[in-house]
């Protein structure tokens, strides 16, 4: 089966000079769901940032067999959707329905069958009875999932979700693992919510100062980093 | 925060509401040249007008009391020019310079007031004006929030790591302020980034496409006749026959 996602030695700096990703190899295969581990600062974000072409470093990003390059970031960027980590960045529109028909309507879909995609996204996320309210009106973990939807309802082949349970209460964490496991597409998860990653990936990877330095499954590799909160006594 | 209650003036539900927002900024422009123009009669003019906004005002169900404060936020930018005037000996032009001020901002605070800013916007686009100015428009006011929410915890940050206001903590918290200041420039510089990311993300190529275009009824055309030859019924009048 060909790979949905192949990196090779993917190496970017940024402009102030901080290297970022210093040689990232990493394969997804579809449908499969795949936990980024690692510290803060460690390329994380930058990485799956690289995925549509929104940033682009040395080496090779090849994305559901096209590589990442300015003459396939419109076909590229139908088939990635990413949840970015801040909903604030993400909810630019004047409502919530006219966000989430954002990328359908940039992707020439009818005004009113756009609209109609929106409200069954929003509905899916269980916030149908928001779409007429202005972004900024919301709570956090309103926007979170206003942002998911936004994301959902442009159905791409890869979903990449930046912190995705951060200002979620436990049932909202609980209804999105639900609505995740729900759907087929392959997922990358950028988290540092553990049993959250544990109910959702078959697999992680761990960055480390730029690179992968492991991967495995999601229970050895926090053993093997002690990466779960216990407090010590 | 101001914008805020504005903001939900706006999505209240009034004949005045109702109307297409083209409508409603081509009667402001009407009124706002039937007013910048006026010289013979100017204070019963404006005492006219007056009314007439503050009829408008109560059909729209806004509260008048509060809109009268906020129109007069225009005061002290127009009164600084009314006092040359006045130390000029033009007592005339200093008090037609308020008024027309006073009136003019409270004309507009109803359109505001009765429109919700994207219903503006898109009103000023389908009257062809330039998109870039209305797009910057739109950011400013989704981001004014975020930024003003920002900047409210930082000074409570400060605050909570100053309790004391004395002689010295006043000085350095001048300059907590003033490095807040470029800080809170620095996160909204790197927010405008991530805003324009997530927009690449979903496709964005450089145009908006409205998920509905406003239909300009015949109810529209008839306020716009009946303010327009309305306002300007009301100077002839008042002019020709006072």
């Amino acid at each position: 089966m060909q790979p949905l996602v192949v990196t090779r030695g993917l190496r970017f700096r940024y402009e102030d000079g901080t290297l970022a990703l210093n040689g990232v190899d990493f394969t997804l295969q579809p449908g499969e769901t795949v936990a980024l581990f690692g510290p803060n600062g460690s390329g994380k974000t930058t990485f799956i940032l690289h995925l549509n072409g929104l940033l682009m470093g040395d080496g090779h990003v090849e994305v559901c067999g096209l590589p990442v390059t300015p003459h396939n970031f419109a076909t590229i960027r139908n088939k990635v959707g990413i949840v970015f980590q801040e909903s604030d960045s993400q909810l630019f529109m004047p409502s919530v329905l006219e966000d989430v028909a954002f990328g359908l309507l940039n992707r020439g879909m009818p005004a009113d069958k756009a609209a109609e995609c929106a409200r069954a996204a929003l509905d899916r996320v269980g916030i149908a009875s928001l779409a007429p309210r202005p972004p900024y009106h919301l709570s956090a973990g309103e926007k979170k999932r206003a942002a998911i939807a936004g994301i959902l309802a442009l159905d791409p082949d890869l979903l990449i979700l930046d912190e995705p349970t951060t200002f979620l209460d436990p049932p909202g964490q609980r209804a999105l693992a639900q609505l995740l496991g729900s759907l087929p597409q392959a997922k990358i998860l950028v988290t540092h919510d553990i049993p959250f990653a544990e109910a959702m990936c078959t697999r992680a990877i761990f960055f480390s100062a730029g690179a992968i330095v492991a991967e495995g499954p999601v229970a050895e590799l926090v053993e093997r980093f002690d990466w779960k909160f216990t407090p010590r006594r | 925060m101001h914008h805020a209650v504005v903001e939900r003036w706006s999505r209240g539900e009034s004949p005045l509401h109702r109307r297409d927002a083209r409508a409603k900024i081509a009667s402001l422009l009407v009124i706002l040249i039937v007013l910048a123009t006026a010289h013979r009669q100017f204070l019963l003019l404006s005492a006219a007008l007056f009314v007439c906004l503050a009829i408008a005002a109560m059909v729209a169900h806004l509260p008048v009391g509060a809109m009268l404060v906020r129109a007069a936020s225009i005061l002290p930018f127009s009164g600084v020019f009314a006092i040359v005037c006045w130390l000029a000996g033009d007592n005339e032009r200093a008090l037609s310079l308020l008024l027309k001020s006073y009136l003019s901002a409270l004309a507009v605070l109803l359109v505001v007031g009765t429109t919700p800013l994207p219903s503006l916007l898109r009103g000023l686009e389908l009257l062809r004006l330039p998109r870039f100015p209305l797009m910057v428009a739109q950011f400013l006011y989704r981001y004014l929030a975020v930024i003003s929410g920002e900047a409210r915890e930082m000074r409570r940050a400060a605050a909570a790591r100053a309790p004391l206001l004395t002689a010295a903590t006043r000085r350095l918290r001048f300059r907590a302020a003033a490095g807040a200041l470029a800080v809170l420039f620095a996160r909204s510089y790197r927010r405008a980034g991530d805003i324009h990311r997530a927009m690449l993300a979903r496709s964005f190529s450089g145009s908006f496409h409205p998920l509905e275009t406003p239909r300009f009824r015949t109810a529209d055309s008839v306020f716009l006749l009946f303010v327009s030859c309305g306002a300007v019924a009301l100077r002839i009048s008042i002019e020709r026959f006072v």
